[in-house]
């Protein structure tokens, strides 16, 4: 109780000092200890899935994204020089103010015990095959929302290459220094990333009896080709590439095409036949997490930068 | 038995948080960027460390154990590299700060 209170303080007092950074870095850095002590809420509310996810994804890999636009500001730099004016800043606090009291009205106001669908999901999870009640939801019960989820994430990686100026579109994205080989970097690419894929491969294929899944296995192999790419060991692939873009959509291809199959065998969009449910999620699990994983790494290495040779 | 274990773990466990926090006054109160790094570290290999001994106790399986010692390794090689990178930048950045 008392380590819950502090944690909630806590995670209140971070949230603040974000908001009130000046400095766009400081702000970012903010962010990623807020992520982490979020995802630490998580673990105490019994929700290991969502901890995970918050910590790889909501830290870890937003966290990178946020200090990549963060650098690429500071080229720019009229964040910290430009204030924003008292309507536009009371509007603001205002906006927010209303948002978080309708939020802890909804919260106050529901019906005890809450309403809930865990009793179904417990009581049906057989027919889906898997053992952890998360990715039953994720890939059968909710499958639309996690089938619009990777579509969304493919639409923010084109709009990202779109910010690509036209004389370099199809070219590659990011910057390539070559490896320093004596270099540290490369030193713990080398030591890390095979152990880091292993570990991505695992919580990925854990996910059907545990906590883990597609999205924080594949952020886990998106963090090791950034990893691996930082250190100049591998350079990004042209994003015009045939290949890539077939990795690319492969996962909410198969997964759109099993829904479609639906109809036909089990009489809905997105129905698995119980018989081979779990065959059938695992087929739309392992090339989506490919898919993810490639999405998440281009969406860090961002639009393209330099002209693709030959 | 399992009264020494849990005094055993309480012991490492208490150690690890003192490393800590004496690493986390270091940060705060040292003067310049390498030595705060190094009071950073400090607190990241032995701290941790102290904590996965002290936990090491309550594990019921071999397998549990050898992934807390996994994390502990992994964050000592992450922690090592980091302050590595940090320090170097530190370095070519100039002497004060």
């Amino acid at each position: 109780m008392a380590f819950d209170i502090l944690l909630g303080t806590l995670v209140l007092g971070v949230a603040i000092w974000t908001v009130a950074a000046r400095d766009t870095f400081a702000a970012v850095i903010g962010f990623v200890a807020f992520g982490l002590l979020v995802a630490l809420v998580w673990v105490r509310l019994a929700a290991s899935d969502v901890a995970l996810t918050e910590a790889a994804l909501g830290s870890g890999l937003t966290g990178g994204l946020l200090l990549g636009a963060g650098t690429r500001l500071a080229r720019v730099e009229t964040i910290a020089t430009e204030k924003p004016g008292a309507i536009l800043g009371l509007s603001a606090a205002a906006v927010c103010a209303l948002i978080s009291t309708g939020v802890a009205l909804i919260v106050l106001l529901l019906p005890e015990p809450a309403p809930t669908l865990a009793p179904q999901v417990a009581a049906n999870i057989a027919t889906t095959g898997l053992e952890n009640p998360v990715p039953a939801v994720l890939m059968a019960y909710r499958a639309i929302d996690t089938l619009l989820e990777v579509i969304v994430l493919l639409l923010a990686l084109l709009a990202t290459w779109s910010l690509a100026p036209d004389d370099l579109w199809g070219g590659l994205p990011g910057h390539h220094d070559p490896a320093d080989l004596d270099g540290v970097l490369t030193f713990v690419a080398q030591l890390l990333v095979p152990v880091g894929v292993l570990v991505g491969i695992h919580i990925f294929w854990i996910g059907s009896v545990a906590p883990g899944g597609e999205f924080q296995g594949a952020t886990i192999l998106a963090a090791m080709w950034i990893l691996l790419s930082m250190a100049g060991l591998v350079d990004m692939p042209p994003v015009n590439r045939r290949w890539l873009r077939m990795v690319l959509v492969a996962g909410p291809a198969v997964f759109f095409a099993i829904g479609l199959a639906g109809f036909a065998i089990a009489g809905g969009f997105l129905a698995y036949p119980p018989s081979y449910a779990k065959q059938l999620i695992l087929t739309i699990e392992i090339p989506l997490t490919l898919s993810i994983a490639a999405t998440l790494a281009l969406l860090v290495a961002g639009p393209p930068e330099r002209q693709a040779s030959g | 038995m399992s009264l020494a274990l849990d005094g055993l773990t309480i012991l490492a466990v208490g150690a690890g948080a003192f490393f800590f926090l004496a690493g986390t006054v270091g940060l705060l109160r040292f003067p310049d960027a390498l030595s705060r790094l190094h009071a950073l570290t400090k607190a990241d290999n032995l701290g941790l460390g102290l904590i996965v001994f002290g936990l090491l106790f309550q594990m019921d399986g071999l397998l549990s154990a050898l992934k807390l010692v996994g994390v502990w390794l992994l964050t000592l090689l992450a922690g090592a590299t980091v302050t590595q990178l940090l320090a170097r930048t530190a370095r070519m950045s100039g002497p004060h700060e």
